[in-house]
């Protein structure tokens, strides 16, 4: 699977994820081209349905990119998002995709170097999966 | 309300796997509070059951629909002109709104994607607990408003069973004893008074299930 680039669906929360993201800009730093930034007021608000469905629609794979435990604008956004997260890993299992296809991660405002290495490494991971088996038009 | 679960997946797709087109039809009442089987569930199970069927190379269409309330026949017709374009429909209502389509819908097979499981309130945000049985001669004024039918474990109506330990159910330690409950209630009302009263055994052959189909009719409302 030399020639497959991920496709990789990032929801940012408007408080770390987007933001780190903009710093990673500013730095200059390789984000891989094939990731779709989707701006969020919160990892709260993403819900079970928008995981899913950016797989249905054709993703490789997905990364919740929310503030660090206790540090929510909203309070409990964050651990939402975990829940929800959790859920959807049940689901994956029950209909036979690869749970490691959708990763929660914890930033701060500042974390642009943070958000590219994951980025980078969910690349990497999801190469060695290979393309989304469920994903429309594949 | 009704409460209920959705079945597990790997019922689900097995009950769909002999169709290639369906409507997913969940219920805008009772399964949209406690999350089983909503408009959410509904673009969420659909978007799972695709999946799994395109990943073993036998893919699924689904038609998406929500009416208000399916156990009502007003509602439930709403779902007709889909119903024609499809080979089953997969019902996220409880066993009443399956039902409904089963009598609108006489050709079409009505599958249940949700298993119905008790009446029950929302104790916060994820959590339901039964609370009412449906026996058909309420005795809540009795019990100062806890129900000893749905509540308790042998459903005592006169006292408690005496295995009860520290206010908990000696059946089940994580719930509480209705008796207790009871006790505390009618104390705090200041009516202990009303367990000297005995209360008869339920007459469940009459006003239950026992006797059969149970049916209400109102002729002031028939039209």
């Amino acid at each position: 699977m030399v020639d497959f680039d991920p496709k990789i669906i990032a929801f940012c929360c408007d408080q770390s994820g987007y933001p780190s993201a903009d710093m990673a800009g500013s730095l200059r730093l390789n984000i891989p081209k094939n990731v779709e930034m989707v701006r969020v007021p919160c990892a709260g608000r993403v819900e079970a349905l928008y995981l899913l469905k950016a797989l249905e629609k054709g993703a490789d794979g997905v990364v919740l990119f929310a503030c660090y435990e206790e540090n929510c604008q909203y309070l409990r956004g964050n651990l939402r998002a975990r829940g929800r997260l959790s859920y959807i890993h049940r689901l994956m299992e029950k209909i036979g995709l690869e749970k490691e296809r959708i990763e929660i991660c914890y930033l701060a405002t500042n974390s642009g170097v943070k958000l590219v290495e994951t980025l980078q490494r969910k690349t990497e991971e999801l190469k060695r999966l290979g393309p989304n088996p469920c994903s429309e038009g594949k | 309300m009704i409460k209920a679960e959705q079945k597990p997946m790997e019922e689900i797709l097995r009950s769909i796997d002999p169709y290639k087109k369906i409507l997913l039809s969940g219920c805008g009442a009772c399964v949209t509070v406690c999350h089983a089987g909503g408009e959410k569930e509904v673009l969420l199970l659909a978007s799972a059951l695709r999946m799994a069927r395109k990943k073993i190379g036998k893919p699924l269409e689904i038609l998406e629909a929500t009416p208000s309330r399916q156990c009502e026949p007003e509602y439930a017709q709403e779902l007709s002109e889909l119903s024609e374009k499809v080979e089953a429909i997969l019902s996220l209502a409880c066993g009443v709104g399956v039902q409904t389509l089963v009598r609108f819908f006489p050709k079409m097979p009505v599958l249940p994607g949700v298993n119905t499981t008790f009446l029950g309130e929302t104790l916060s945000h994820g959590i339901w607990e039964e609370r009412c049985q449906a026996c058909g001669n309420c005795i809540l004024e009795k019990t100062g408003g806890i129900c000893p039918i749905s509540r308790c474990a042998k459903q005592l109506l006169n006292g408690p069973c005496g295995g009860s330990s520290k206010g908990k159910c000696e059946i089940k330690k994580e719930a509480d004893c209705a008796w207790q409950l009871i006790y505390d209630r009618l104390s705090s009302l200041g009516q202990l008074y009303k367990l000297e009263e005995i209360i008869p055994a339920k007459r469940w052959g009459i006003e239950s299930r026992d006797s059969g189909l149970r049916r209400i009719i109102r002729e002031d409302l028939k039209i």
